[in-house]
């Protein structure tokens, strides 16, 4: 489903360069986790699948199902399936959850050339999947994140992924900032999405987050690069030694 | 001091195109109104109050053209039930108004208003005269002088539904000159709606006496067509526990002066004036705004927003005097400007003047472009960027737009500025 080949990635500011070849195919119904430590490239991994600016792509390529990712809009990244949770969801004052929600999910129809859903049809929806993670109405009417807990934050997160129901979902460090019951909120609504079409790429700094959505490979990055791939043994290795001495190994 | 020949050359060649009408009971105030403006003189260019909005076309004795606009979309306000007054180029338009007549209020024309004593003598140029000081409004006082017409408003009562004024421009150079005057008695309640381009180039000015405990509701669009040019003043004097709320949507136009000039003179009063503007190209548009507060335990707030692209210029400048005595005033402003490009441009002159020692004002004044964090959280939910821009600009502007008491104006200030976003994607 996703395919990442020797990926090359810069800033485009600076002569920087933060992903120095990663490869990586993400199968529908899997999971993937990618653990490391800090500046390890993980999280301009997931801005450049997104489409974020900033970003320089020097070689390799990406694809989502065959479609050559790195030279799409963000917006037709997101009509082809793929979907960022963020790390840090930005608060749009103003703009009504609810509203934006709404246009994301009728853009994404549109751009699909499928039939607007109407007001009807999508409130039904939406409420019975925001009960599901415990988002009452009035966080579904308020701005965008405005004002929301780092949970809240997270918890929305996972309410949009819900809504538009992507082919494949990038978390990245969903579980930062989270106490033990809403990781265990979040992780349910994770899990309630995993089925047979989808693939997850779960970036994490701890093996906590895969207690609870157990996935099927675990990917080691470092430096830019992935360093180890194994079975979820391998989380459970970085926790109880630390990433140093898988750094050693393959040094 | 004498005036400076040319500003004296330049206010009797403006004079000398107009005619003073007979006015009647309103003979007198036009007669002193007339002596104040030669005395100010019209504005120049080196006005210190004119720095960021040059007066030329506003004040040459013959407006500049201003072709014709077909806006393709319903007039402002079509669906809301209204007492109906028409406009057109600064003529009464009989046949498009409604008769005039509506339970709890009074209304006559300026021009029909006869001879004899009337009601809006006390206020007729008087609240335009207070206005005078500390600053010079020359073009407000020339209104005073010549206007051909306009609206008496007396408001004794809650009148049902709102009173409507639509200002239709048909002739590429007509020159209007309307004077309302409007007076809410204490513990009554109005509505009062403006809308349309009205001329070439218009001239209004509307003083509003509003009694203790009385409210006034203000909500008007300018209408859309690029080359019109207004100068605008609205003079208000508030007293104890009353409620004045105005709000103004401009879209296009070459040229906009807006002034609006407060008085809260009787306690516990509150006065929100705010405005949204979108501008696309050859747009100027110059919000000042001053008021004062001269009573105990006041509320007011000044909230403009303005949308500005390919070289539109936006100018704030407002004021805050809250006078010895007022204490407890709570005084807000904020002006902001959201810049779609690098060659638009937004000059503000925020002002704060206070001698009461315990009072809480705060104001700001900032100037941006879209923020491109959110404009991308927004695409990576497939919004497309130029939807995603709109969606942030009426979000920009809900602030202003939220000044609206009645949700269903409110509403439509939102549709027709998204309206207008669309018509004016890349």
């Amino acid at each position: 489903m996703l395919e990442i080949k020797n990926l090359h990635v810069s800033l485009e500011d600076e002569d920087k360069q933060i992903l120095k070849g990663v490869n990586l195919t993400v199968e529908a119904g899997k999971v993937h986790a990618i653990m490391g430590p800090n500046g390890s490239g993980k999280s301009t991994l997931s801005y450049v699948l997104s489409g974020r600016d900033g970003y320089e792509v020097t070689d390799g390529e990406a694809s989502l199902d065959g479609e050559d990712l790195l030279d799409m809009e963000p917006e037709e990244r997101a009509a082809a399936g793929l979907f960022l949770a963020f790390q840090y969801p930005v608060e749009i004052p103003g703009v009504g959850n609810m509203t934006f929600l709404r246009t994301a999910v009728n853009a994404q129809r549109k751009a699909r050339g499928q039939d607007e859903m109407n007001a009807t049809e999508f409130l039904k929806l939406i409420r019975a999947k925001a009960k599901d993670l415990k988002i009452d109405a009035d966080m579904l009417k308020r701005p965008v994140n405005v004002g929301f807990s780092g949970g809240e934050k997270k918890r929305n997160e996972i309410l949009q992924m819900a809504m538009l129901e992507p082919k494949m979902c990038i978390l990245d460090e969903t579980d930062s900032g989270l106490d033990v019951d809403a990781m265990k909120l979040v992780s349910d609504g994770v899990n309630a999405l995993r089925d047979a079409g989808r693939g997850f790429l779960v970036i994490t700094h701890y093996q906590r987050l895969l207690d609870h959505i157990k996935p099927d490979v675990v990917h080691i990055m470092a430096n830019g690069q992935i360093i180890k791939t194994g079975g979820p043994e391998l989380a459970l290795e970085v926790e109880q030694h630390g990433y140093a001495h898988l750094l050693e190994e393959v040094a | 001091m004498a005036l400076p020949q040319t500003k004296l050359d330049a206010t009797e060649a403006r004079i000398a195109v107009l005619d003073m009408p007979e006015g009647g009971w309103s003979g007198p105030a036009r007669q002193a109104a007339l002596a104040r403006l030669r005395e100010m003189g019209l504005p120049g260019r080196r006005d210190e109050y004119w720095k960021f909005t040059r007066p030329d076309t506003l004040v040459q004795p013959e407006p500049p053209v201003a072709a014709l606009f077909d806006p393709g979309e319903r007039p402002a306000f079509d669906e809301i039930d209204k007492l109906k007054i028409v406009f057109t180029d600064g003529v009464f338009n009989e046949a498009a108004s409604d008769d005039l007549s509506l339970e709890g209020v009074t209304i006559e024309r300026l021009a029909t208003s006869g001879s004899d004593l009337h009601w809006a003598q006390s206020l007729y140029g008087q609240l335009e005269a207070n206005g005078q000081v500390p600053v010079h409004r020359p073009l407000a006082a020339l209104n005073t002088a010549f206007a051909t017409d306009g609206v008496l408003i007396h408001v004794t009562g809650k009148p049902s539904k709102p009173i409507s004024i639509s200002y239709r421009h048909e002739s590429q150079t007509s020159d209007a000159i309307l004077h309302h005057v409007v007076k809410v008695d204490a513990g009554a309640e109005v509505t009062i709606l403006e809308n349309g381009p009205a001329a070439a180039r218009f001239n209004k000015c509307m003083e509003i006496d509003v009694a203790d405990g009385a409210k006034l509701h203000h909500v008007r669009t300018q209408g859309r067509d690029h080359e019109r040019r207004a100068a605008t003043h609205i003079f208000a004097r508030l007293g104890a526990e009353s409620v004045f709320k105005s709000f103004t949507l401009t879209a296009n136009g070459v040229m906009t002066r807006n002034e609006v000039v407060i008085e809260l003179t009787g306690d516990d009063a509150m006065a929100h004036v705010a405005g949204a503007c979108v501008g696309d190209g050859d747009f100027h548009h110059d919000d000042t705004v001053f008021v004062t507060h001269d009573a105990v335990n006041c509320e007011s707030r000044q909230v403009f927003k303005k949308v500005l692209r390919n070289g539109a210029t936006g100018v704030f400048q407002g004021k805050i005097l809250v006078k010895q005595g007022a204490q407890k005033t709570d005084g807000y402003q904020i002006s902001q400007s959201l810049l779609l490009d690098e060659d638009s441009q937004f000059l503000a002159k925020p002002e704060l003047e206070i001698y009461a020692d315990d009072v809480a004002c705060s104001h700001g004044s900032t100037s941006g472009a879209i923020d491109e964090e959110a404009l991308f959280y927004l695409r990576s939910r497939g919004v497309p960027e130029n939807q995603a821009v709109n969606l942030l600009t009426l979000a920009f502007l809900a602030e202003a737009v939220q000044e609206i008491e009645d949700e269903r104006l409110a509403d439509e200030i939102s549709t027709r500025i998204e309206e207008w976003l669309i018509r004016h994607r890349d």
